[in-house]
Order: structure tokens, then C-alpha cells, then sequence
């Protein structure tokens, strides 16, 4: 009974973190420029990945040696997949890539681009 | 001093869990290996707050289950946004204050915005970020501060430590 639990809930997190990672796929062909396929990327390596691992953990059965490493895999893809985003983007910033922007937007809070040392 | 000792322990636990060996032999070889990193890694110096942040403390712990929770309500927000037939993207680009005090503190910030799908931290300066958001909603999300005050409060207790 709990095995079958467990296989259930195993199957559940696995599909749906494939279903993210397709989502996530669709996302960087459809968006149109670098920074905004750049979020869709981040669907996968965050949400997809993630469902996938927990996924796998209900696989393990029980509490070992497998379960501690695959929580090890999640802590070092979410230490190092914003440095990789965050890399990317600045990377396509620093080539000169200007972002698709929408116009005429004014968010209440931010900074403006002059006088940015007088807050 | 208590910084390499609490750095060699930690070495030590991941390399047993990696390697998952219990014989006297190879437990000898691991020590010597983390004894020998922590060596060079204290000959290089980079064994400070930055490289070894020891007085984050277990109060990240409640911090990475908000900010788990929050990449699984920015995931769907995205999908939705990617799914739907008429694309409804408003890229922004904007620029906020982290009100850490620290420079990890702000590092902490800037990578939670990043791994938040939806929005990216393009660049951080100063304690001056720029970042790039999907949606203006998402854009709102960054600016209400909810999370700025987190990380603040995760931080709070090693601010004027160092």
C-alpha cells in the first residue's frame, strides 16, 4: 500500500516537472529576445529540475545514501543556476543586446535612471 | 581557528556522503584530503565570511522555504504567461535598493530574484540593482520589498559583526 503511494507520488512530480521543463521549452522558442527566454530557461533549472528530483527521492526508498545526494544535486543547482542566469544576461548586456522593453511604463518604488546616488 | 575547524567538519561530512565508505583506511584518506584543503584554503586565505559563511546561521532555513514556495508561484505565473495564446508579456527593466547592509547580504538578495523565474538581476552595484522582470506584475512583486525584508531579517543577526 504505502509502495504504491510512493510510486504514485514519484510518477506525479516526475510528470509534472517534465511537464515544466516542456513548458519551459516552448517558453525560449516562442518569447522573442534573450532576457525574456532567459525566465522561461529559469522555469526549467528552478521548478522542472527541482520536480524531478523530488520525483527521484520518493523513488529511493527510504532514508540513504541515494536520497542525501540527490538533495545535494538540488542544493548545488540552486546555488549555481542564478550565477549561470545571471552570467547570461549580463554577458548578452555587456555584447550590446538591447532588451525588448514595453513603453511608457512607470513602476512606483524604482529608481530612476539619473540621480541614482540620491535616494 | 573555529572557522577552519567548522570548514574541515563540513568537508569531512560531504565527503563521507559521497563516498559512502566506512573502512578505517578510507576514512584516514578523507581526513587527510580535507585536512589538506583546509590548509591550502587557509594558506590562500579565503577562509572569511564570504568563502565560508559560518554565522548565516539555521535561520536561512524558514528563508529557503518562503523563497521555494515563491519560485513554485512564479513558475506557474510564467507558464501561464508562455501558454497563453496572446503571449501577454510588458518586459520591464528597473532599478531597486537592496537594504542589506553586507555585500553577501545583497548577493543573497540578487540571486533569490534570479531564481525566481520572471525576474532577473541583470546587475548589482553599489547595492543598486538592475533588474529585468517578465511581466510588470512580476516587476511589482520585486518592488514591494517583501523580499528585500527577508533576506534583511536572515542577515539581521550578523550586520555589524563584521
Amino acid at each position: 500500500m504505502i509502495e504504491m503511494i510512493l510510486t504514485g507520488l514519484s510518477w506525479f512530480f516526475i510528470l509534472l516537472g517534465s511537464a515544466i521543463i516542456l513548458i519551459g521549452a516552448i517558453g525560449v522558442i516562442r518569447l522573442p529576445d534573450v532576457f525574456t527566454r532567459s525566465h522561461a530557461a529559469g522555469m526549467i533549472d528552478t521548478m522542472g529540475a527541482g520536480m524531478l528530483l523530488i520525483g527521484l527521492m520518493f523513488q529511493s526508498d527510504g532514508f540513504n545514501l541515494v536520497l542525501v545526494k540527490l538533495v545535494m544535486i538540488g542544493l548545488a543547482l540552486f546555488f549555481t543556476s542564478p550565477v549561470s542566469s545571471h552570467a547570461l544576461v549580463r554577458a548578452a548586456m555587456a555584447d550590446g543586446a538591447k532588451p525588448l522593453l514595453k513603453e511608457g511604463v512607470e513602476l512606483e518604488g524604482a529608481l530612476k535612471d539619473e540621480g541614482d546616488k540620491s535616494y | 581557528m573555529a572557522n577552519s575547524i567548522s570548514l574541515w567538519v563540513f568537508l569531512y561530512a560531504f565527503w563521507f556522503l559521497l563516498s559512502g565508505h566506512t573502512e578505517p583506511l578510507l576514512l584516514g584518506f578523507g581526513a587527510v584530503s580535507c585536512t589538506l584543503v583546509v590548509y591550502i584554503a587557509h594558506r590562500m586565505d579565503v577562509i572569511d565570511h564570504e568563502g565560508h559563511p559560518s554565522h548565516l546561521s539555521l535561520k536561512i532555513l524558514p528563508y529557503w522555504a518562503w523563497l521555494s514556495w515563491e519560485i513554485v508561484k512564479a513558475n506557474i505565473d510564467v507558464a501561464k504567461v508562455i501558454l497563453s495564446p496572446k503571449l501577454p508579456i510588458s518586459p520591464v527593466m528597473f532599478k531597486t535598493k537592496a537594504n542589506q547592509k553586507r555585500e553577501l547580504g545583497q548577493v543573497i538578495y540578487a540571486n533569490s530574484i534570479t531564481l525566481t523565474p520572471g525576474t532577473v538581476t541583470v546587475n548589482l552595484e553599489d547595492g543598486i540593482l538592475e533588474v529585468h522582470a517578465l511581466t510588470i506584475q512580476g516587476a511589482k512583486d520585486v518592488l514591494s520589498g517583501e523580499m528585500d525584508r527577508r533576506v534583511c531579517q536572515v542577515k539581521g543577526e550578523m550586520e555589524g559583526k563584521y
